[in-house]
């Protein structure tokens, strides 16, 4: 055996010494590939770790506005997500930088969980401030960001100039963005009913009601992960209609004055609830 | 912008979105078809009659290839082109396929690699992106992949079929082909798999010349061809 794999080395040395250097047009071929391929994949790299940092990002916003629930200064804590909010806009900037003069598609792997956890966030904060579902042109256009040229390009004579640079969320990204958002409008659903509030619960049943027509519209056209989210969709759904539901009931039993009185003690009546949360 | 209004509006793209996919899938069939056509007058050199065949498989090789350039000038049509990747997954395996017919086509005519550039031309597409319907160089490296087992093929049927110089020819070339491989930093992706497959290719072929040479087989052809 040993002395096979000598033979067929050696044999092989022989044949590889006679043709194989360094400088065949073969290598020479490669070594460019070999460049192309590096450049390729160290920007895909980029992009996955500034979509990460948009992911974490957007998560503690999306933490942030749940708050909501329990403070009374409501105004402050959508301010303060809107610094956090700016935050994110400006890391999306750079992957519009890394994307200038390519091909989207080509990287669109790289930054799609971070992109669909902003829509998730920035959709959560104006529904929270709005009441309403935040459409695709207008997250859009908070994605346009201004840049200055290039100092290193032309020196004299050329005056700094800027150029805009947009960055397009896909429908598909926001479709599942807006997925994602109802789980978290089902948690402030039952935390806001533990706070005794109880307008916000049917607003956001007939909400999330609009939003599941809408996917059950669109159906199996959609990307293959909708139908996956449209399950956990009719289980957020089923949830805040519970809720509402209970507290329809526990209201009409009790007298129109009194109804004051219950809501403020709310939080021990609805415990059971927030235990199957 | 009502929810209604807004989930029809996105489902208005949807159902654009698929129109184009369908319209795709249909080019990428015919072309898959032409694709099995080349394959087939290309496989015949592997008949001990074939051996003497190569040059005119190979002019009506090219001659099919005439065909794909028309089938791929009528997929640039479908899409926009901007969005190449967007659609990649449609025609990736068939690109794959036709550069390794075109790869395959050029080593037996020359007996040496098709360029990036070479295959682009015999598929009537371009290399850069810029440019418009490109060859991607990932599926470039899969179809010389390819290539790289037919040619192990290749070697143990020459041999079969008398012809024992060409194996050790195949040999240089491939090993050539390994070292430029071993070059490239590939990531875990279907690429990297495919290579890894390539040192079973070459193990082959070795094989094979280490059987020629222990007979003297390889040296008899070599004088013979010196003659």
């Amino acid at each position: 055996m040993n002395k096979r794999e000598g033979e067929v080395s050696s044999c092989k040395k022989a044949v590889s010494d006679a043709n194989v250097n360094l400088s065949s047009p073969i290598i020479g071929a490669f070594k460019v590939f070999q460049q192309e391929l590096d450049t390729k994949h160290d920007k895909y790299e980029r992009l996955v770790k500034i979509s990460r940092d948009v992911t974490i990002e957007s998560k503690r916003t999306i933490f942030l506005l749940h708050r909501v629930t329990s403070v009374p200064d409501v105004e402050a804590i959508l301010t303060e997500a809107d610094a956090k909010l700016d935050m994110v806009r400006q890391k999306i900037g750079l992957i519009a930088d890394e994307l200038r003069g390519e091909d989207i598609y080509q990287f669109h792997r790289a930054f799609t969980p971070g992109i669909q956890e902003y829509v998730e966030a920035v959709s959560f904060q104006h529904f929270i401030r709005h009441r309403s579902l935040i459409s695709l042109e207008e997250i859009n256009a908070r994605l346009v960001f201004m840049r200055t040229e290039d100092p290193k390009a032309p020196t004299e004579a050329a005056p700094v100039g800027t150029h805009v640079l947009t960055f397009q969320v896909t429908p598909s990204d926001y479709l599942l963005g807006v997925a994602d958002l109802t789980g978290e409008l089902m948690r402030l659903c039952i935390s806001s009913v533990g706070n005794g509030d109880i307008d916000t619960p049917f607003q956001l049943s007939q909400f999330l009601r609009q939003i599941h027509d809408g996917f059950s519209y669109i159906g199996n056209t959609g990307p293959y992960e909708v139908s996956k989210k449209l399950h956990t969709l009719r289980q957020s759904l089923g949830k805040v209609e519970d809720a509402c539901y209970t507290l329809r009931v526990r209201g009409s039993e009790i007298p129109k004055h009194m109804l004051a009185d219950v809501f403020t003690s709310r939080t021990t009546i609805m415990d059971p609830e927030e235990g199957v949360v | 912008m009502s929810v209604t209004e807004m989930f029809s509006y996105i489902q208005g793209f949807l159902s654009a979105d698929q129109d184009v996919r369908e319209d795709i899938r249909k080019v990428v069939q015919t072309l898959e078809q032409t694709a099995r056509e080349i394959l087939t007058v290309l496989q015949s050199v592997h008949q001990p009659t074939g051996f003497k065949e190569i040059p005119s498989k190979c002019m009506k090789a090219r001659e099919l290839f005439h065909t794909v350039r028309t089938q791929l000038s009528e997929l640039k049509t479908k899409f926009p082109v901007e969005q190449y990747y967007r659609f990649h997954e449609h025609w990736r395996f068939v690109l794959q396929r036709l550069t390794f017919l075109a790869a395959f086509v050029v080593y037996l005519e020359s007996e040496t690699l098709v360029t990036r550039e070479e295959a682009a031309q015999i598929l009537g597409i371009e290399v850069v992106r810029e440019k418009g319907f490109h060859l991607d160089i990932e599926d470039y490296l899969a179809g010389v992949l390819i290539m790289a087992s037919e040619l192990s093929r290749l070697a143990v049927n020459s041999v079969t079929a008398g012809d024992y110089t060409r194996p050790i020819r195949i040999s240089n070339f491939i090993n050539e082909l390994d070292s430029g491989f071993r070059l490239l930093n590939l990531k875990n992706d279907p690429l990297r798999k495919r290579y890894d497959g390539l040192k079973y290719d070459v193990k082959k072929i070795e094989e094979v010349v280490y059987d020629l040479s222990i007979r003297g087989l390889a040296k008899e052809a070599e004088t013979e061809a010196n003659k």
